[in-house]
C-alpha cells in the first residue's frame, strides 16, 4: 500500500513538472511572484497582455493623476460560517494595491492571516462533520470599499477540509479590485462516500492563489502565411520513412496464417498416418495409396 | 462490444472521407418537410377590385405581410419583417398596391398585389413619438395622384402613392396633442385630425388634404378627462368615456364646433357594473361597450341622444363595417353558444334586419373568436353574400361562408415556444396499420415506373409520377413505432397556449389541444405557456401506460403569477389532469429520478427560492429523500449580474404543511462587477445529452479525458456599453469574458477575455466542449470560439499495468468538491454569417461524430463539421493527427454550399434548432422552427449502419441466386470430372 502511494506521489509530482501550466501547487503564500503577484498565472507570456488586461477597469473616475506606480496596502476580511448560522470574521487577507499609471489597479502579493478555531467554533465544525453540512466562507466582491455590491459566497462539505490538520485552497478571481468568484474547498481531491474524519490539529493550512483573466489566443490571420504555407507543399516533406512492418503488415499477418495454417495441417498429416498406421501396420506411404480405392469401393 | 467496435471502425472510415453530406434534387421531400405559416392576423383587407378578388392581405404579429388565396387559404406571396419592424396598418391603394406602415410609422412601403414585390419605400421622420395612423384617401386626388395620409411621430404626411414621395407634411409638434384618429369626411377634400392634449382637452384640426394647410383648429375642454380608445360613429363624431370609466362623452365636431354630450352608464344600463371599456370598431352609429363580462350594443341617435340595441352575457366579437352600397353598411357580429359559434351580418342602420344569420360548429381547441373580418360577394343570383375571416385564441385563421368553414390555417404553429418528442405507439401484433397495395395492377405499374426510372426511359411525367409515388409511400406517416425510430410525435407549445403533435414523417397535425379551454376560465385569466417537459416515458415496467407531457404556464406576465401545470397524454392529446399551484414558478428541474410508473421527478423553484416538488405521491418523496443532499441548482440574475448555487435545506417552515416543500439555502455566489461586465449569454449541456466514451485517443496514441461534468455552465458576459448594437462602441471600450463555471461548488474552471469583440453571443455546449459565436470589432468580422475541456486528475489512468493491477481509479465516484485538475483548449476562427440559433446533432449512443447546426441570418440551416471547430487544429498536422481525422488550420470556417440542411428551403424567423436522436445510431432528427417548419433527418458521419434507400436489393437477390447457380454447376460438374478420373 505503502509503496503505491510512493508511487502515485511520484507520478503527482512527474505530471506536475510535465505541466507547468497548472503548477500553482505550491503551498507558498505569494512572497515574490515578480509586480504581477499572480502564482500560478498561466500565460508565463504575461507581460504584452498583462496591461490590456487591466484595462476593463480603466473608469474614469478611478483615474489617478500620477504618473508613477503607486503602491498601497489594503486589508479585506474573510467570514465563515457553519451550515445555516450567520458569517463571523476568520482571517484578513492584506496585499499591495498597485496603481497603474493608466489607471488601472490590481493586487499583489496577497498574505492570508487566518484565526484559529476557538473552542466553540471547534465545537460547531464538529457538528458540521457529524450532519456532513456545509462549511461556508464569504469574501467582498470589492477590496477597496467592502462589501461592495455584495459578497461573494463559497461553501465545501465540511469533510472534505481534514487531513493531517485542516486545509483549504482558496482561488480568487479578481477582475481589477473586485473580486469575481472564491474558489474554496480542500487541495486535493474528496471522493464521494465522504467519511468522517477528525483533524489530528485544530489549525488551519492555507493555499490561496489570485488569477486574472486570460486574454483569449486571437484568431489566426494567414493572409501571407497561406502562401508561404503553398510554397512549402511545393517542396514536398517527405513523409517519414516507415517501418517494414509497419507498411506491409496488412500482407504479413494472412501469410503468417497461411504458414501456419500449412505447418499444423503438415502436423496433422503424420499424426493421422500415425493413427491410421495403427490396424494397417504397413508402411506409411502405402497408406495413403489405399484409401483412394477403398473410398471409391464404397462409393460405388 | 465487438459490432460497437466494428462500428466505431467504420465510423472512423467515413468520417475521414468528404464530411459533407447532400442530397441530390429528387431526394427533396422524401425525409424532409416545410410548412409556411404567417402568424396571428392582426389586419386584414380584402381586395375587392376585379383582378384580385379572390385575394386577402393580411399583416400578423409575426411581422408578415402576406397575400392569401380565399377559395382554399393558401399564400400568394408573403414578406417577413425584422423583428424590430412591427407593422402598425395596411391598406390598398390605387387597387394594385398594398400600403404598408411598419417600424412604429417610420417605414412607409408599397408592395405590387399581384406578385408582391416591393414597388416603393419611403422614410417618415418625426420630432416626437405617437402613435401612427395609416389612411389612404379613396376619392380624392392631387395632380391625378391617390394620397396616402400617414399620421407618425407628431407629424401628418401626405404621400403620393405612386412613388411614395411626401407632398406635404404638417407638424403638430408644438402642443402635447395624443392624435386619436384621422377622419376624412366621405366626398369632401378635407381631413380632421382629432385627439386629446393634457388629458382633459378636445383638439380639432381641420386640414386641407391637397395641400397640408391648416383650416380651421378648435379645442375645447372637459373637467372629466378621457380615459382609453374611442369609436367613431360617424365622420364627425366621437364616443369617448371619461377618466373614470362611468360615463360616456359623445363629442361632435360638425363644422368645427365641438360640444360634449354626456350620459353616464348607469342610465342606459340600469345599474353600475363596473368600469366599462370600448372596443374599437368604426361602423356607423353604433359602437359597442364591454362592461366586465357584458358587451353593450349602442346606437348613437342624432345629438348625443344614446339607445341600448343589444345587452349580451355571450362572448362576442365584431368586425368592421363594410359599405354594401350607395351609404349603406354592414357588419358581423360573432357570438359564442356552446360549442357553436352565431355569425351574424347586420345592417348598420337596422339592428333587427339580419342579412345573414348562421350557426357554425366550431372546434372546442380553438377557442375564442378574437377578430373578424367581414367582405362581401354577389352570389349567382344577384344578391349580397358574406364571408368572413375569424382569428381564433389559438392564432388559427379560418374563413366562413355559407355557414361552412372553407378552409382553416394553423398559424399557431408560427410561434413554437418550446419543443418535445414522443414516441408513437408500439405496433400492435395483428393490427396492420400498413395498408395492403390496392391491386395488382396498381403495384406492377409502380414497378414498371421505377424500372423504367432506373434505366433513364422515364419522360418528365413518369418521373413526376414517381416522385410523388415515392413521397406518398405510406410507410413514413404510419402511426406506429418503426424500428429506426425514424416516426415520432413532435410535441410542441405554441404561444397561444396551444399544444400540437406534429407527425415527423410529414407534418401533419396529430392532435392539438389549447391549455386554457372554455370551460374554465375562472381559474386562470391570461395563461402563458412557458416550458414542456417530459412527464411520463413508459418504457420497462410501465409499458402499458401511455407517455405524458408536462406543461409549465403562467397566470399573467408577472413572475411572481401562480403557475399552472397541465398534464397532457400524447397519443391522445387529452389532458390527464391540471393543477393550479398555489406558488410561482421560476424554475423547473426535471430531476434524473423517475417513480415506479416511470413518472418523472419534477422540482419546481418558484421566486422565493423555495422548491416544491411533483409528483406529489409518497413514492416519489421516498426517492427524493434518498437523494436530497446531492440536489443543486443554480439561478442567474441576468439584470444584477450575479449567479447563484443553492441546495436544499429542510421542509418549509409555512403555517400550512406541506411535505412536499422544501427551502433552499445559498452555497454560492458569483458577482460580476457592475462596472465591467454584464451576463449576455448561458448556455449548460442538454441533460439528456449521451456520450460515447470519456477518453479521446490522440495522434500519438496517447488519450485525453474528455471533463465530462453535467454540472458546467457556460456564461459569457460582455461590457455593459458593448451590450448594444454592433459597431456602438470603440474596439478600446469593449470586450467580452467567456466563464465555464461548476454549477455545484461554484468554481470558475476557466475564464478567458477576448478584446475588442462583443455580443450578441450564441453559444452551444456539448460533451466537453462549447462553441460561441461572436463579433470581433478590431477585425470587423465574426469569429467562433471553441473551448475544450480536458480531466488531468485520469490522465495517469494511461498505465495499462495499473489497470491490470487494479490499481487505477477509474472506478471511483467523481466529486464536485474534489479540486478540478483540469486543462482548456480554445481556438477562434472567422465565420461570415451572423447567427439566429446555434445547436448540435445528438445521437442515440452518442458514438457519431457531431455537426453543429447553425441558423443564418438568411434562415437557413447550415451543418458544420465539428472537426473545423477543433482546437487542436495546426498549419501543418504531422501524418498521424491527419489519419486522426485533424484539418489544416485555416483562419476562416468554411460554408460549403451543399451543406446546407434547408437545401434551397428558408425557414423564415429561424428561431430555435432542436435535435433529438433516432433509434439507429446515425442518424438524428432536426427540426427548425420560426414563422415557418422545417424538419429533416441528418447523418452526421453517414448511414453507416444501415443500407441507404437507394440500395439495390434486386442486384443483391441476383447476385446471390447466380452464385447459388455457379455452385451448383460447378459442383455438378466437378463431380463428372471426378467421376470421370476414377472410372480412367
Amino acid at each position: 500500500m505503502k509503496t503505491t502511494e510512493v508511487i502515485v506521489a511520484f507520478i503527482l509530482t512527474l505530471s506536475l513538472l510535465s505541466f507547468p501550466s497548472l503548477g500553482f501547487q505550491s503551498d507558498e503564500l505569494l512572497v515574490d511572484d515578480e509586480e504581477f503577484g499572480l502564482e500560478g498565472a498561466p500565460q508565463p507570456r504575461s507581460p504584452e497582455p498583462i496591461p490590456s488586461r487591466s484595462q476593463p477597469v480603466t473608469t474614469p473616475t478611478r483615474k489617478r493623476h500620477s504618473d508613477l506606480d503607486s503602491d498601497s496596502k489594503i486589508q479585506f476580511s474573510l467570514d465563515h460560517a457553519f451550515g445555516d448560522s450567520d458569517f463571523t470574521p476568520a482571517g484578513t487577507f492584506s496585499a499591495r494595491l498597485k496603481t497603474w499609471s493608466h489607471g488601472g489597479q490590481t493586487l499583489t502579493k496577497l498574505r492570508f492571516s487566518r484565526n484559529s478555531f476557538t473552542d466553540e467554533e471547534k465545537e460547531k465544525f464538529k457538528n458540521l462533520l457529524e450532519s456532513d453540512d456545509f462549511y461556508r466562507i464569504r469574501l467582498p466582491s470589492n477590496v477597496l470599499s467592502p462589501p461592495g455590491r455584495d459578497f461573494i459566497i463559497s461553501s465545501v462539505k465540511a469533510r472534505c477540509l481534514p487531513r493531517e490538520g485542516l486545509d483549504e485552497h482558496f482561488v480568487i478571481h479578481m477582475e481589477g479590485i473586485n473580486v469575481l468568484a472564491v474558489n474554496y474547498g480542500s487541495p486535493g481531491s474528496c471522493p464521494y462516500p465522504r467519511n468522517l474524519k477528525l483533524p489530528a490539529k485544530w489549525s488551519f493550512n492555507s493555499h490561496t492563489v489570485l488569477k486574472n483573466s486570460e486574454q483569449a489566443p486571437r484568431a489566426p490571420v494567414f493572409t501571407e502565411e497561406i502562401l508561404g504555407g503553398e510554397n512549402g507543399e511545393g517542396e514536398v516533406v517527405p513523409p517519414p520513412e516507415r517501418s517494414f512492418w509497419a507498411k506491409y503488415w496488412m500482407y504479413l499477418i494472412p501469410l503468417g496464417l497461411i504458414v501456419m495454417n500449412a505447418i499444423t495441417q503438415a502436423m496433422n498429416l503424420p499424426e493421422e498416418q500415425a493413427t491410421g498406421q495403427v490396424p494397417a501396420q504397413g508402411q506409411p506411404s502405402g497408406g495413403a495409396m489405399q484409401r483412394g480405392p477403398s473410398s471409391a469401393v464404397r462409393r460405388r | 462490444m465487438a459490432i460497437r467496435s466494428f462500428l466505431f471502425l467504420l465510423l472512423l472510415f467515413f468520417s475521414s472521407l468528404n464530411p459533407i453530406l447532400s442530397l441530390y434534387e429528387d431526394q427533396v421531400g422524401l425525409m424532409d418537410w416545410h410548412q409556411q405559416f404567417i402568424g396571428k392576423v392582426k389586419q386584414a383587407v380584402f381586395h375587392t377590385q376585379k383582378t384580385g378578388r379572390k385575394r386577402v392581405v393580411v399583416s400578423t404579429e409575426e411581422n408578415v405581410i402576406a397575400s392569401l388565396d380565399l377559395r382554399h387559404g393558401e399564400i400568394f406571396w408573403r414578406h417577413v419583417l425584422a423583428t424590430n419592424d412591427v407593422i402598425d396598418g395596411i391598406d390598398i391603394a390605387i387597387g394594385k398596391y398594398v400600403i404598408t406602415l411598419s417600424s412604429g410609422g417610420s417605414i412607409l412601403r408599397a408592395w405590387n398585389l399581384p406578385d408582391g414585390q416591393m414597388v416603393w419605400e419611403s422614410s417618415l421622420q418625426g420630432p416626437k413619438h405617437s402613435k401612427s395612423l395609416l389612411l389612404v384617401l379613396t376619392n380624392l386626388k392631387v395632380d391625378k395622384d391617390n394620397v396616402v395620409i400617414v399620421f407618425t411621430n407628431g407629424r401628418l404626411h401626405a404621400v403620393s402613392s405612386i412613388d411614395g414621395e411626401v407632398l406635404w407634411k404638417k407638424d403638430f409638434e408644438a402642443e402635447s396633442l395624443d392624435v386619436q384618429q384621422v377622419i376624412q369626411p366621405p366626398g369632401s377634400d378635407l381631413v380632421y385630425v382629432v385627439g386629446f392634449a393634457a388629458s382633459s382637452q378636445f383638439e380639432m384640426y381641420q386640414i386641407n388634404a391637397r395641400n397640408g394647410e391648416l383650416l380651421k383648429h378648435e379645442s375645447a375642454a372637459f373637467s372629466g378627462g378621457f380615459l382609453g380608445e374611442v369609436s367613431l360613429v360617424s365622420s364627425e363624431t366621437l364616443v369617448a368615456l371619461d377618466s373614470t370609466g362611468s360615463i360616456l362623452l359623445t363629442i361632435s365636431f360638425h363644422n368645427g364646433k365641438i360640444s360634449f354630450q354626456q350620459t353616464p352608464i348607469s342610465n342606459l344600463v340600469g345599474d353600475s357594473l363596473g368600469p366599462a371599456a370600448i372596443t374599437p370598431s368604426s361602423v356607423t352609429g353604433i359602437f359597442s361597450l364591454k362592461v366586465n363580462a357584458i358587451t353593450i350594443f349602442i346606437r348613437v341617435i342624432g345629438e348625443g341622444k344614446l339607445e341600448v340595441l343589444e345587452k349580451t352575457n355571450l362572448k362576442t366579437a365584431v368586425s368592421d363595417a363594410l359599405s354594401i352600397s350607395e351609404g349603406k353598411q354592414a357588419f358581423a357580429l360573432i357570438q359564442h353558444a356552446g360549442s357553436e359559434i352565431h355569425l351574424t351580418v347586420k345592417p348598420a342602420d337596422d339592428w333587427d334586419g339580419n342579412l345573414l344569420k348562421e350557426s357554425i360548429k366550431m372546434d372546442r381547441q380553438r377557442g375564442l373568436v378574437h377578430k373578424v373580418f367581414i367582405n362581401n360577394y354577389i352570389r349567382t343570383d344577384r344578391s349580397y353574400g358574406f364571408r368572413v375571416l375569424i382569428v381564433m385564441e389559438d392564432h388559427s385563421l379560418l374563413l366562413l361562408q355559407q355557414g361552412e368553414i372553407v378552409w382553416s390555417r394553423e398559424d399557431g404553429l408560427a410561434s413554437i415556444i418550446d419543443v418535445t418528442t414522443s414516441e408513437l405507439p408500439v405496433e400492435k401484433d395483428g393490427v396492420s396499420v400498413a395498408k395492403v397495395e390496392h391491386n395488382l395492377f396498381e403495384w406492377l405499374k409502380g414497378h414498371m415506373l421505377k424500372l423504367k426510372g432506373t434505366l433513364m426511359l422515364a419522360s418528365p411525367e413518369d418521373m413526376a409520377a414517381i416522385q410523388s409515388m415515392r413521397l406518398k409511400s405510406s410507410e413514413k406517416s404510419k402511426m406506429t413505432r418503426d424500428h429506426n425510430g425514424f416516426r415520432k410525435l413532435l410535441i410542441v407549445l405554441t404561444r397561444a397556449g396551444k399544444l400540437f403533435a406534429l407527425h415527423t414523417g410529414d407534418g401533419r397535425i396529430v392532435w392539438s389541444h389549447l391549455l386554457q379551454s372554455l370551460h374554465k376560465p375562472q381559474a386562470c385569466q391570461h395563461l402563458i405557456g412557458l416550458n414542456l417537459y417530459q412527464w411520463q416515458v413508459p418504457h420497462h415496467h410501465a409499458m402499458d401506460e401511455n407517455p405524458s407531457v408536462l406543461v409549465v404556464g403562467r397566470c399573467g406576465p408577472s413572475l411572481d403569477a401562480p403557475g399552472v401545470l397541465s398534464f397532457v397524454d400524447t397519443y391522445t392529446g387529452k389532458e390527464l389532469s391540471s393543477l393550479s399551484l398555489a406558488h410561482s414558478v421560476a424554475q423547473v428541474i426535471p430531476l434524473p429520478y423517475t417513480d415506479s410508473t416511470e413518472q418523472r421527478l419534477h422540482l419546481l423553484i418558484d421566486a422565493d427560492q423555495h422548491a416544491h416538488l411533483y409528483p406529489k405521491t409518497p413514492e416519489a418523496i421516498g426517492i427524493f429523500q434518498r437523494e436530497f443532499s446531492n440536489i443543486y441548482w443554480y439561478s442567474v440574475e441576468d439584470d444584477n449580474g450575479i449567479i447563484k448555487g443553492h441546495a436544499l435545506k429542510s421542509k418549509c417552515t409555512s403555517e400550512v404543511a406541506d411535505e412536499f416543500c422544501f427551502d433552499s439555502r445559498e452555497l454560492w455566489s458569483v458577482v460580476f462587477p457592475s462596472e465591467s461586465e454584464k451576463i449576455i449569454a448561458t448556455v449548460t449541456r442538454k441533460l439528456n445529452e449521451v456520450v460515447h466514451t470519456q477518453a479521446k485517443v490522440i495522434a500519438d496514441q496517447d488519450v485525453m479525458y474528455k471533463y465530462l461534468s453535467r454540472n458546467l455552465l457556460f456564461v459569457a458576459t460582455a461590457a455593459p456599453k458593448a451590450s448594444g448594437e454592433i459597431g456602438s462602441v470603440t474596439p478600446e471600450e469593449s470586450w467580452l469574458v467567456a466563464y465555464l463555471i461548476d454549477t455545484v461548488t461554484g468554481r470558475i474552471l476557466h475564464r478567458v477575455t477576448h478584446h475588442g469583440s462583443q455580443g450578441p453571443v450564441h453559444a452551444v455546449f456539448s460533451e466537453n466542449w462549447v462553441v460561441y459565436h461572436y463579433f470581433n470589432l478590431r477585425v470587423h468580422r465574426y469569429e467562433m470560439s471553441v473551448i475544450e475541456i480536458y480531466d488531468q486528475s485520469r490522465a495517469d489512468d494511461k498505465d495499462v499495468w495499473k489497470l491490470v493491477l487494479g490499481k487505477h481509479n477509474l472506478t471511483s465516484p467523481i466529486s464536485s468538491y474534489s479540486r478540478p485538475e483540469v486543462i482548456t483548449k480554445s481556438q477562434s476562427y472567422f465565420f461570415t454569417h451572423s447567427l439566429k440559433s446555434i445547436a448540435v446533432t445528438s445521437t442515440a449512443k452518442g458514438i457519431t461524430s457531431k455537426q453543429l447546426l447553425i441558423g443564418t441570418i438568411g434562415d437557413q440551416v447550415l451543418a458544420l463539421d465539428k472537426r473545423f471547430l477543433d482546437p487542436r487544429r495546426s498549419v501543418n498536422p504531422t501524418q498521424a493527427e491527419k489519419e486522426e481525422g485533424i484539418i489544416p488550420l485555416t483562419d476562416l470556417l468554411p460554408i460549403i454550399p451543399q451543406s446546407y440542411v434547408t437545401h434551397a428551403l428558408r425557414v423564415e424567423g429561424l428561431q430555435g434548432i432542436v435535435t433529438v436522436p433516432a433509434k439507429l445510431e446515425s442518424t438524428t432528427l432536426v427540426f427548425a422552427h420560426g414563422v415557418d417548419l422545417f424538419f429533416t433527418q441528418l447523418a452526421p458521419s453517414r448511414t453507416y449502419d444501415s443500407l441507404t434507400e437507394d440500395f439495390s436489393y434486386a442486384l443483391l437477390l441476383i447476385t446471390i441466386v447466380a452464385l447459388v447457380a455457379a455452385i451448383f454447376v460447378t459442383w455438378i460438374l466437378s463431380e463428372r470430372k471426378e467421376l470421370q478420373e476414377k472410372w480412367r
